[in-house]
């Protein structure tokens, strides 16, 4: 109790000096309320620790790991054309970018940061992270999707678990498709705007990698896995935001994977094998009467298609308000403006710090309105994006090609080489050439 | 035949035409990038890593619970050199204390994280146990309202994954988390006296 009473003093004095340093004011911030003491030259001040971050050096074996990855498994698909050293790359890319470097950073979500690189000149993007976004899309011009075949981790992860593939409806998986269109639209707008790195955030195989996480996050990719016991590479096919970019540029590849290089007996078997359905059915050239229907479809539909990217764009904008609102700022203006307006009761962390700022409720206003603006013109640019996919994909399903053999679907195909295994021609044709 | 051979020349013309183009601007982007980037600082070459600004931070206590690992990558760290050293440390004792003694029940840090060592009357010295620290910042808000602001909660790149999108960055509600250059990962506080250790910043420096 003694001691107590004792410490009671120094309590005043402590009270005191804090109200006259705050009275004081911001001119002696840089003064300490209790100056250091002076003590003899025997004591030493200690001195903390400062970990630094991960040596600069690994940057670049990421890159290296990258283009090495890369290479491999444009060999492997194109020249070598070995499934079996697919597989084995795949594991070894998803041991190393998946568990030993935890899934960050990734090419998926390199997207974000070019992004918003380009739309905020205040974000000074790194070379690696540029690197991962560039490399892969540079090799799938050349040689497919060899990345997503055997180096991207989140890929390689659902390979690994795909058990009994069960084929998904032709019309179901175009469908299905448009939806990552979607979620690399929404990562755009979300990102352009600073709001959220939606696509890290809602990243369902990462928690995995680093075996930590919320529990929601946990489950969402769980979930995915046992969906993806059952459908070949579900993320990849459905949701993947840089699957889309590299499905586009595959189109254009220099190289692309051939089930044989002989001539095809047209056995289906590829056709059977592949869990992803990137394998097409010869068809036969299409008769006088079928192409005059397709013909007038098509003609509805290009007249269709500038009507349908103008009402999409419309329809998106409109959404601008629950759009913004995942941006703290725009969060934080109607939290203040309810609190304001005495329409909730009591603060948050966030507009509780805002008042401490010093910023007025005016310039808060501002800076959301000015948001809001921005995901009116991001809505449409959004909408309108998605009015012309959906147009194209429509299009697309109207135009007949004649095929002579079955042939990987140069957008889908990622390059994976199941059908290699199973192509009765190409069994022929290493035994020949094992012989020679 | 021949119409079939033209046909397929075509095609492969607009697609090799395309294929530059696309090259071309990919090319073109990441050039761009690059330049802007380099003429920024350090960040291109060295990358960046999360870190937060103490003197924006409000101690509200979301680093401790919204990060991806358990325990939290936030530690505090004790800048000594601002230290007050004070008997009565705010940051060490629960205002509601009965004693003013080392017992768990008297002490503000809810993992008894602070180590409080005797140097000369009426000194004491002040360590963190970081295998201990949760990284909840109750310690550095004592400090910061009634004493100097020696403790500060900082991202430990030791342990910090540098996550693309940093979770607790997601859900800090005064924004004091940004991205800084890997070779200055450190924002000590403004008062921090002279030049700050390991490549840090003083934020006093800059304002």
């Amino acid at each position: 109790m003694g001691r107590h009473a004792e410490l009671k003093p120094l309590t005043l004095i402590l009270v005191l000096t804090v109200v006259l340093s705050e009275s004081v004011g911001a001119a002696e911030s840089t003064e300490q309320r209790f100056p250091p003491p002076e003590f003899g030259p025997e004591y030493s001040l200690p001195q903390s620790q400062y970990p630094a971050p991960r040596a600069d050096v690994y940057q670049y074996v990421d890159i290296a790991a990258l283009l090495v990855a890369l290479s491999a498994a444009s060999y492997l698909a194109l020249r070598r054309r070995s499934r079996r050293g697919l597989f084995v790359l795949m594991a070894l890319s998803l041991a190393y970018f998946g568990f030993w470097r935890k899934g960050c950073v990734c090419p998926i979500g390199a997207i974000q940061n070019v992004t918003l690189a380009a739309f905020d000149r205040s974000y000074a993007v790194p070379l690696v992270v540029v690197a991962f976004f560039a490399l892969p899309l540079a090799f799938t011009l050349f040689f497919g999707r060899g990345f997503c075949a055997a180096v991207c981790p989140l890929g390689g992860l659902q390979d690994l678990v795909l058990m009994h593939p069960l084929k998904v409806p032709g019309w179901l998986s175009n469908a299905l498709r448009v939806l990552a269109y979607v979620y690399l639209g929404a990562a755009i707008l979300f990102t352009a705007t600073g709001s959220a790195f939606l696509v890290c955030q809602y990243d369902p195989f990462v928690p995995l990698f680093r075996r930590s996480g919320s529990v929601s996050m946990l489950t969402l990719g769980a979930c995915f896995l046992v969906i993806g016991l059952f459908v070949g590479r579900p993320y990849c096919r459905f949701l993947c935001p840089y699957g889309v970019i590299l499905g586009l540029l595959s189109r254009l590849s220099r190289w692309r994977v051939k089930i044989t290089p002989e001539a095809c007996v047209r056995c289906h078997l590829c056709e059977e094998t592949c869990p992803f359905g990137a394998i097409q059915k010869p068809a036969e050239e299409p008769t006088a009467g079928e192409r005059t229907r397709s013909r007038r479809r098509l003609a509805v539909l290009l007249a269709l298609l500038p009507a349908l990217v103008v009402l999409s764009g419309w329809g998106v904008s409109r959404l601008a308000i629950p759009f913004s609102r995942m941006h703290a700022a725009v969060r934080l203006a109607e939290r203040v403006q309810a609190e304001d307006t005495k329409k909730v009761e009591g603060d948050t962390d966030a507009s509780r710090a805002f008042r401490g700022t010093g910023r007025t409720t005016a310039e808060l206003y501002a800076d959301a309105l000015g948001l809001r603006r921005q995901f009116v013109l991001g809505g449409r640019w959004l909408g309108g994006f998605l009015g012309l996919v959906v147009a194209v994909k429509l299009i697309q399903l109207s135009i007949r090609r004649r095929r002579p053999d079955y042939e990987a679907d140069r957008g889908i195909c990622l390059a994976c080489g199941r059908c290699f295994d199973y192509c009765p021609v190409e069994h022929q044709r290493r035994k020949m050439t094992n012989v020679e | 035949m021949a119409d079939e051979k033209i046909h397929i020349v075509r095609r492969d013309f607009l697609r090799t035409g395309l294929r530059g183009a696309a090259l071309f601007g990919l090319a073109g982007g990441v050039g761009a990038l690059g330049i802007r980037s380099r003429r920024q600082g350090t960040a291109w070459r060295r990358g960046t890593v999360w870190q937060i600004d103490p003197e924006v931070c409000i101690q509200c206590g979301n680093c401790q619970t919204n990060c991806v690992l358990r325990p939290s990558a936030v530690k505090c760290v004790h800048a000594f050199a601002l230290c007050g050293y004070c008997k009565l440390c705010m940051a060490y004792f629960d205002p509601q204390a009965q004693e003013h003694d080392t017992a768990a029940e008297n002490q503000l840090c809810p993992v008894g994280a602070i180590v409080r060592t005797y140097v000369d009357d009426p000194y004491y010295e002040y360590w963190i146990d970081e295998t201990l620290c949760v990284g909840c910042g109750k310690c550095m808000k004592g400090c910061r309202t009634f004493g100097n602001g020696s403790l500060f909660i900082q991202v430990r790149h030791d342990r910090c994954l540098n996550c693309n999108q940093c979770s607790i960055a997601a859900a800090c509600p005064s924004r004091a988390y940004r991205r800084v250059p890997a070779d200055q990962p450190y924002l000590y506080p403004a008062r921090y006296p002279g030049e700050p250790p390991a490549g840090g910043k003083a934020l006093g420096a800059t304002r």
